[in-house]
């Protein structure tokens, strides 16, 4: 693996889905999914995972999960970088289970320690009548798929509510990117890079 | 000292008391009530706060109440009153308690005096000490006091709470509160003022306001005197503030209709300069204003206008002499007489020469004779001129120019100057006398010859003369008329007069030259002359000199048309001109179209526009710096008159006392200014290069005059011009032409090159960060471009490796074979070259509208994003959740009838390999062919009676079992031993065997099923051509044991298996119907060797007595996929279409009504041709004539034509569009194309049935329904003989209405060339259908009296044209598929010697074309009979297998599937016969006879 003509670079990822923000309701789990590109394969790892069930603590507003993520990808092309996606799900007054947001971000490029707040949002019923009749049946409209919300198409036709964050910590360890020709990391350690190419030269 | 500072202390305690005690009782009284008052607000209880509604005075009852009773608990707390605790609390501490303590120091230091000066300094660390301690001493006892820790309980946290919070009350407040005390509300109104109208304001809200208010800090002072909130009397504005809305309906002014105007788009705006990209590259035009003259202007007095005159005469005249034209066409007159003498007049060319040398000075002469008439024109004029402005200032007493006109004499040698006048004009006459003689010459030359063939006309005359005595009258009378026209007898020219000549030039001479010894006038102007003063001047005079020096004057500069910058203003000067001199440094980044400046003149505050000056845009070798201004000369017709002195613009007006010689002069002058490029700061020209397309177009440089006269188009071509320059024989000296000069050797030296593109996108160059070839030839980007351009190959790569040398040649290689494949088809594939043409039209129509689904593919509606319940319908034929449906819950289970529940969906996203699965439920057959004993005897009659007439005389008769009797009674061998084999993309799996022609399996087959390209997407899926095989056989065992005695104790047999009948299923109908279930005809060849199809009798109840009615074997299945698999959404792209828009609402509307009302019925309007177009169906159904053979072959049986011509329909080979358009999308083509193509899926196959019945007269409609095993599909309908029949067109067979086992399951709606109708009838089968389609409330019509048929024409054609086809080109494919199969059968026998039976052969191709004659039917026993005589000794298994020929690799795959192959007997021996027979059209059925025969023996 140590070879100076890496054909893939490594992305490891770790980190937690530490908490969530949801003002108005409680016992919610969460599930993730990662999306990436066709060049992307995960190499060790859970690609998808569901989270316990975790109420509000009393007189805190957050729910904690503390749900670990640790997926290592490999890739050959930074085009379809993955990104990770999360859907909140919970109980409704009836006791059904719906869903209470969906949200995507990237996965932090740089190297180190990230923390992300991803806003989340729920599709919006089409109508007022379908608003009660999925209220009263306690079935939401929900994405087909939740990777479509880590895409921009077919979006448009899409009208969603916001509802809630939710708190992503993240741990970045990258290899090989920059021997492959990325450079993801700041000014500083490019300009080192660079006296670097020059002392060979 | 303790006591002495306590006795201080309690002196300025007392000292305090004093000083409260001074103030008034009133005051402290009305602080009180105040501090109360605010108390109140602030610290009320809550009990108090509750009671707030009570009414004031109350309140404040109750205050004092509580005042009192917290003043007692005080007290006996030994807590200080009320007022102390008031004083305490409300006095202003921050400064008294330091005047305390200064008192107290003062008084100590008082007493420490007294005390002595010793102690002093000790005294002073000690008392401040004991200050300290004092002061905390006293605080303790004073200020604080210990409690126990205070539990504020609940309700009291509430009330604090509550305490912060206010709700203002509702009622209305008394008006004491509002106004100050014992001040009574003063009512405007009253004493007689006027107050407006409050607007009205709900009365609780204006409470609510005002307890508000109240409870604020100053709440009075928003009170006026008459206790109401202060305000304006009416703050309602009279106009509204908002633009009024103006509503459709409303019948609006049309003058303030909005007009609607399109957005127009600057023409320059993506004009950049080419080269614009590279940093270095700005340009900046310098435009330099310097000034303005006014050559007119309304404000010009009579003497200005004659100043004006002057000024410009003098300008010309000087403008003149500069050139000094005269002069120069002097020299060159006689340079040109000189050079004339010098040639000598010897050779041919040279004469000429003199002669064109004499002609051009003529023509100078004459120029210059014109030129100095001119300036001698001009001279006096001006002369003139001045002696009017001056007789003008006499008459009117005052000078309003500074212009004076000196004329300078110049004395000339007066000899000398007679002398060359006197030589000029000798000259001249010379000159003039030889052209005079020359001309005399060439006169008399002529003269001489007109005199000689006068002389010769004559003679001849004479001599006719002579001969016309003899001649009779007519002829005389002819004759006389031909000589009528007797030329004339030519004069002699004069001799030409010199004398005369040198007259007339002198005469000239005088006239416009200068006389000899005449001095010279030169007029001088100066601008010297004195002006009047103003207060010399007549009033008229004043006031419009007053008017000049309110003018005032500024530039606009426009660049494109949008204003740049202006100029300051300036104002008008007496003498009319304006100086600017400003220069603007315009950094352009569009390409200079226009430059225009505009000449404003403002009066005060207004301001008007006198003119626009369009400036040239310069050529890019125009520099600041060496750029001449340029005078541009502008005018405006502004009409202005005056009332004083000015003379106005554009208005008559006379010099003439009496008004006579009016002239009208308009507003003009001339704009000096300078347009040019910029010098950068290291002497680089900022300019774009010179080959800008658009540089010479624009150009109206005086400079290139001469090059636009050529037209634009000579611009670019400069051998053109050169050309041009050359014939015109320029005068590369004259000024003139310099620049035309130096052009022409820029060209010739070829440094000018102008570009032969014209670039579209000029920066799109600078973002390349590669070049197009170097993209083009790296793989890597081009393995990235075609996954994203999703080419099939490259859809699903995973991982594109990161380095281009990673990236192997071989990746594209199948991508490349592909293309390549495209161009060049493989002919043996296709064996003839109709179809491969047509193959390949096909794929290109295939690309194409993939292509188009592609785009239409990443359209998304909602429903494919979001997953969202129904609103559950109350009743209704759809899901009626809270309707009926509510009481189905309370039915009972019935346990015996179970349902089949329906499976969760997946969708096809997250699936990978081996995890879908196709399930085959075989249940159970019918009607499996027996064996057939090998009686050495036929039988008798094995014909059955069935006819072909059977379906429309509804048999009753059934089948009779008439060979029963032929079984050896008490016979072992079963009948049949029947098994399935199920065969899948390459997987095969078979059920146990039964017994028996109606075994019941009920076993369940379970195939894996793979996804081509491992794309498990839902167009992927669909586009799956691969077809489930469900095979029968029958299995027989051989006994292979040879030696007898072995019997007991060893089993040795040999399994062979015949093939029966098959069903074949494509998998894109499973997967677009999710689930297939029924029993289905297995189609059975129409002759099975070996095997009768005969029926045992009463093994099955009564049951099977409907069944019996209709002939052939079946076979019940259920087939699905597990998991269960969404079908791909059809293309919702609205398609273009040429029809009218109302039709294609109105068949929107029609089929969204449809399948809102039956959402099972298919309901069909429109569809798309070939073209990718949106078609009305009933464009589909015209009448058209089938081949004239068909019609010829039963000239007496309509019926029997019937069943030809869609056995011809039948032939043609079926290709479902779902799998050839993956976007599931029904193409619709028209028959011509459909014939031409020859593949077309079940619609196009209907509508040519459809088509042919109608021409044939019959009453035909095509049905859009749902079948099994196709799904949705096209059948067509016709009516004869008071029955309906219901015709598959992909088969050719015909059910009648009634027929039980008429795979029709749903009829949707009936399509004529002129309707359609929609099926609402309550049911949708067509047992239990009427078809009468005139009844509204069964059939629903589409045009009706509301929407009549707007007359639609129809896209087939007029007729078909059948190419009749070749019988030869039909052998050949005969034995090209006869060879094939042979090769094939060997290959798949790779073990086993194949032998091949040339009798049997031989007897089976002559079978053959009889089998096809009669359509497959009634000649299978006698054949069987005729084969058995021939074979007896052979046990034959073998059937003709028919098919409609398309392709090879079908008939190969076919012959494959029936396993005949697999007969692995030692001795077994093989019959293959091909038959091809041509229909016209190049319809082609092909039979393949195959046949196994093992010896008996």
């Amino acid at each position: 693996m140590t070879s100076n003509n890496p054909a893939v670079f490594l992305l490891m990822v770790n980190g937690q889905i530490e908490a969530a923000d949801f003002p108005e309701y409680d016992d919610l789990y969460c599930k993730y999914c990662f999306v990436y590109g066709h060049d992307w394969a995960p190499t060790s790892g859970l690609e998808e995972g569901i989270s316990q069930i975790t109420s509000k603590g009393r007189g805190s507003q957050s729910l904690v999960w503390n749900f670990p993520l640790d997926i290592t990808f490999k890739s050959t092309n930074p085009f379809g970088w993955p990104q990770i996606v999360v859907s909140v799900y919970g109980p409704d007054t009836f006791g059904n289970d719906v869903v209470r947001g969906y949200g995507a971000v990237h996965i932090p490029f740089t190297p180190g320690k990230h923390t992300k707040t991803i806003p989340m949002f729920v599709p919006e019923s089409t109508s007022r009548l379908q608003k009660f009749t999925s209220w009263l049946m306690g079935r939401r409209p929900e994405f087909t798929d939740p990777k479509v919300v880590a895409q921009g198409e077919g979006r448009e036709v899409t009208r969603v509510r916001s509802q809630g964050f939710v708190t992503l910590q993240f741990n970045i360890v990258t290899k090989d990117m920059k021997k492959l020709g990325y450079e993801t990391t700041s000014e500083h350690s490019a300009a080192t890079g660079l006296t670097r190419t020059s002392q060979q030269l | 000292m303790t006591e002495k500072l306590r006795a201080a202390k309690s002196k300025a305690a007392s000292l305090l008391e004093q000083e409260s005690i001074i103030e008034p009782a009133s005051r402290l009284q009305s602080l009180r009530d105040r501090d109360t008052l605010t108390r109140f607000d602030r610290d009320t209880d809550p009990d108090l706060q509750a009671d707030e509604d009570s009414s004031f005075a109350a309140r404040l009852k109750f205050r004092d109440a509580a005042r009192r009773a917290a003043k007692d608990k005080r007290a006996e707390a030994g807590l200080p009153t009320a007022e102390e605790a008031y004083n305490f609390f409300t006095f202003n501490f921050d400064p008294e308690p330091q005047q305390q303590r200064r008192k107290k120091r003062q008084s100590r230091r008082r007493e420490a005096e007294e005390d002595g000066e010793g102690e002093s300094g000790e005294e002073d660390e000690e008392g401040e000490e004991e200050e300290d301690l004092f002061i905390i001493d006293q605080s303790a006892q004073d200020f604080l006091e210990v409690r126990r820790a205070e539990y504020i309980g609940y309700s009291r946290r509430l009330q604090r709470e509550r305490e912060t919070l206010f709700v203002p009350s509702m009622r209305p407040v008394p008006a004491s509160s509002k106004l100050p005390e014992n001040v009574r509300p003063r009512y405007l109104e009253e004493e007689g003022l006027y107050v407006g109208e409050r607007p009205h304001v709900c009365l609780t809200n204006q409470n609510i306001l005002e307890n508000r208010i109240l409870k604020q800090a100053e709440g009075r002072k928003w009170f006026g005197d008459d206790g109401c909130i202060i305000a304006l009397p009416d703050p309602i504005k009279e106009s509204s503030s908002r633009p009024p809305l103006f509503h459709l309906e409303d019948e609006l002014d049309p003058a303030l209709q909005a007009v609607y105007r399109k957005a127009l788009k600057t023409k320059h705006v993506n004009l950049y300069i080419a080269g614009m990209g590279d940093p270095q590259a700005d340009y900046q035009l310098d435009v330099d204003v310097s000034g303005l003259i006014f050559s007119h202007h309304p404000l010009f007095s009579r003497e200005h206008v004659l100043a004006a005159r002057l000024a410009q005469m003098y300008d010309q005249h000087l403008t003149r002499q500069h050139k000094n034209l005269t002069r120069l066409l002097t020299d060159k007159v006689t340079q040109k007489c000189a050079s004339k003498t010098k040639l000598p007049a010897l050779s041919q060319v040279t004469q000429q020469r003199i002669a064109e040398y004499k002609h051009e000075v003529r023509h100078t002469r004459q120029l210059r004779d014109v030129e100095q008439e001119k300036d001698r024109a001009l001279l006096k004029s001006i002369i003139r001129v001045w002696k009017e402005l001056k007789a003008l200032r006499d008459f009117q007493r005052f000078t309003n120019t500074p212009f004076k006109l000196f004329i300078r004499r110049e004395k000339v040698d007066g000899e000398q100057d007679e002398q060359e006048f006197e030589n000029d004009i000798m000259a001249e006459v010379s000159e003039l006398e030889a052209e005079a003689e020359e001309d005399y010459q060439r006169k008399m030359s002529e003269y001489r010859r007109q005199h000689e063939e006068w002389k010769s006309w004559k003679r001849k005359q004479k001599k006719q003369k002579k001969k016309r005595q003899q001649e009779e009258e007519e002829e005389d009378e002819e004759r006389e008329e031909e000589l009528g026209e007797e030329p004339e007898k030519p004069e002699p020219p004069e001799k030409p007069d010199t004398g005369d000549l040198e007259e007339q030039v002198r005469e000239k001479a005088a006239r416009i030259r200068r006389k000899p010894g005449e001095p010279v006038l030169i007029p001088e102007l100066t601008v010297s002359g004195p002006i009047t003063p103003n207060e010399q001047c007549p009033r008229a005079e004043f006031a419009r000199r007053e008017d000049v020096a309110k003018r005032a004057l500024f530039i606009k500069v426009l660049y494109n048309d949008k204003e740049v910058s202006r100029t300051d203003s300036r104002t008008l000067n007496m003498d009319f001109r304006v100086h600017f001199g400003q220069i603007f440094n315009l950094k352009i980044v569009n390409w200079p179209e226009s430059i225009k400046l505009q000449v404003f003149e403002s009066v005060g505050s207004s301001t008007s526009q006198l003119t626009e000056v369009c400036v040239p845009v310069p050529e890019s070798s125009v520099l600041t710096g060496s750029a001449p201004f340029e005078e541009m000369e502008f005018s405006s017709n502004q009409r202005v008159t005056f009332n004083h002195e000015g003379v106005g613009s554009g208005v008559p007006f006379s010099f003439e006392a009496d008004g006579t010689n009016t002239q009208t002069l308009l507003t003009s002058g001339k704009l000096s200014c300078c347009v040019s490029w910029a010098v950068g700061e290291d002497d680089v020209p900022l300019a774009p290069p010179s080959s800008q397309p658009g540089g010479g177009m624009y150009s109206g440089h005086r400079q290139m005059d001469a090059i636009a006269c050529i037209g634009a188009s000579g611009l670019n071509d400069m051998k053109k011009l050169g050309k041009w320059a050359a014939e015109s024989r320029l005068d590369p000296n004259d000024p003139n032409n310099a620049s035309i000069m130096q052009l022409l050797s820029v060209v010739s030296s070829g440094d000018v090159a102008v570009p032969e593109y014209f670039r579209l996108e000029q920066l799109q160059e600078e973002f390349n960060f590669l070049s197009d070839e170097e993209l083009q030839r790296s793989r890597r980007f081009r393995l990235l471009r075609l996954r994203s351009q999703e080419v099939p190959e490259f859809r699903h790569f995973k991982c594109v490796p990161s380095m281009e040398r990673e990236v192997s040649e071989k990746v594209f290689q199948d991508y490349e074979k592909r293309l390549k494949e495209g161009e060049i088809i493989d002919t043996k594939e296709h064996i003839d070259a109709h179809r491969a043409l047509v193959a390949k039209y096909l794929q290109r129509v295939r690309e194409s509208v993939i292509n188009r689904f592609l785009i239409a593919k990443h359209h998304f509606i909602l429903s494919d994003v979001v997953s969202e319940d129904e609103v559950p319908s109350i009743g209704g034929p759809g899901a009626g959740v809270l309707g009926w449906n509510l009481f189905k819950l309370a039915e009972p289970k019935r346990p015996l009838k179970p349902c089949r529940k329906e499976r969760k969906k997946v969708t096809a996203q997250n699936l990978s390999d081996g995890d879908i699965k196709l399930l085959v439920n075989i249940v159970r057959g019918y009607d499996i062919p027996i064996r057939r004993p090998y009686a050495s005897k036929p039988p008798a009659s094995a014909k059955s009676g069935r006819s072909f007439t059977e379906p429309f005389t509804a048999p009753v008769s059934s089948q009779t079992p008439q060979q029963g009797s032929e079984w050896p009674f008490g016979q072992v061998t079963p009948l049949v031993r029947p098994f399935v084999e199920v065969s899948f993309q390459r997987s095969v799996l078979q059920t146990s065997t039964a017994e028996g022609p109606n075994p019941c399996w009920n076993e369940e087959i379970v195939l894996p099923f793979s996804a081509p390209n491992g794309d498990y997407s839902s167009t992927s899926l669909q586009s799956v051509r691969d077809e489930v095989f469900i095979n029968i056989f029958d299995e027989l065992l051989y006994d292979v044991v040879e030696d007898e005695r072995e019997r007991g104790n060893t089993i040795h047999t040999r399994i062979e298996r015949h093939w029966l009948g098959s069903i074949k299923i494509p998998f894109s109908t499973i997967y677009l119907q999710s689930r297939i279930d029924g029993t289905f005809k297995v189609s059975t060849p129409p002759v099975l060797l070996g095997y009768s199809k005969e029926r045992s009798l009463g093994s099955e109840g009564g049951y099977d007595a409907v069944r019996s009615l209709s002939e052939g074997t079946f076979l019940s299945l259920f087939i699905t996929i597990e998991p269960q698999l969404v079908p791909g959404d059809t293309v919702r792209e609205k398609f273009d279409s040429q029809e009218g828009e109302r039709l294609l609402i109105a068949s929107e509307v029609f089929e969204k009504e449809a399948s809102g009302r039956f959402p099972k019925r298919p309901c069909l309007t429109t569809v798309i041709d070939i073209n990718g177009k949106t078609v009305f169906v009933t464009r589909f159904i015209r009448p058209l004539n089938p081949p004239q053979e068909l019609l010829d072959a039963f000239p007496n049986s309509p019926q029997e034509t019937a069943e030809v011509v869609a056995r011809y329909v039948s032939l043609v080979p079926s290709l479902p569009d779902s799998v050839s358009f993956a976007g599931v999308c029904d193409l619709w083509s028209t028959c011509d194309q459909f014939l031409t193509l020859l593949a077309g899926d079940e619609e196009e196959h209907a509508v040519l049935l459809c088509n042919y019945f109608l021409s044939m007269g019959k009453r035909a409609w095509l049905i859009i329904g749902i079948a099994i095993p196709e799904g949705p599909t096209a059948y067509v309908l016709t009516y004869e003989q008071n029955r309906y029949l219901i015709w598959n067109p992909s088969t050719g067979q015909h059910y009648g209405q009634y027929d039980t086992f008429c795979p029709l399951q749903t009829i949707g709606c009936l399509i004529s060339s002129d309707n359609v109708w929609f099926n609402i009838q309550p049911y949708a089968a067509p047992v239990r259908m009427s078809f009468d389609v005139s009844k509204p409330n069964l059939w629903k019509a589409f045009f009706s009296r509301a929407f009549p048929d707007p007359g639609l024409s129809s896209v087939q054609p007029e007729g078909l044209v059948y190419r009749h086809t070749d019988r030869a080109v039909a052998v050949e494919l005969q034995d090209r598929i006869e060879k094939v199969l042979r090769e094939k059968i060997m290959e798949w026998r790779p073990r086993h010697p194949t032998r091949w039976n040339r009798y049997c052969i031989s007897t089976l191709r002559q079978f053959l074309p009889k089998l096809e004659l009669s359509g497959g039917r009634e000649v299978a026993e006698e054949h069987r009979l005729e084969l058995q005589s021939l074979l007896g000794e052979y046990r034959i298994s073998g059937f003709p297998l028919h098919l409609p020929f398309s392709e090879i690799r079908p008939i190969i795959e076919a012959v494959h599937s029936t396993g005949v192959h697999k007969v692995e007997a030692p001795n077994v021996e093989f019959a293959l016969a091909v038959y091809v027979h041509p229909y016209p059209g190049n319809v082609l059925s092909v039979w393949v006879y195959i046949a196994s025969l093992v010896s008996a023996h």
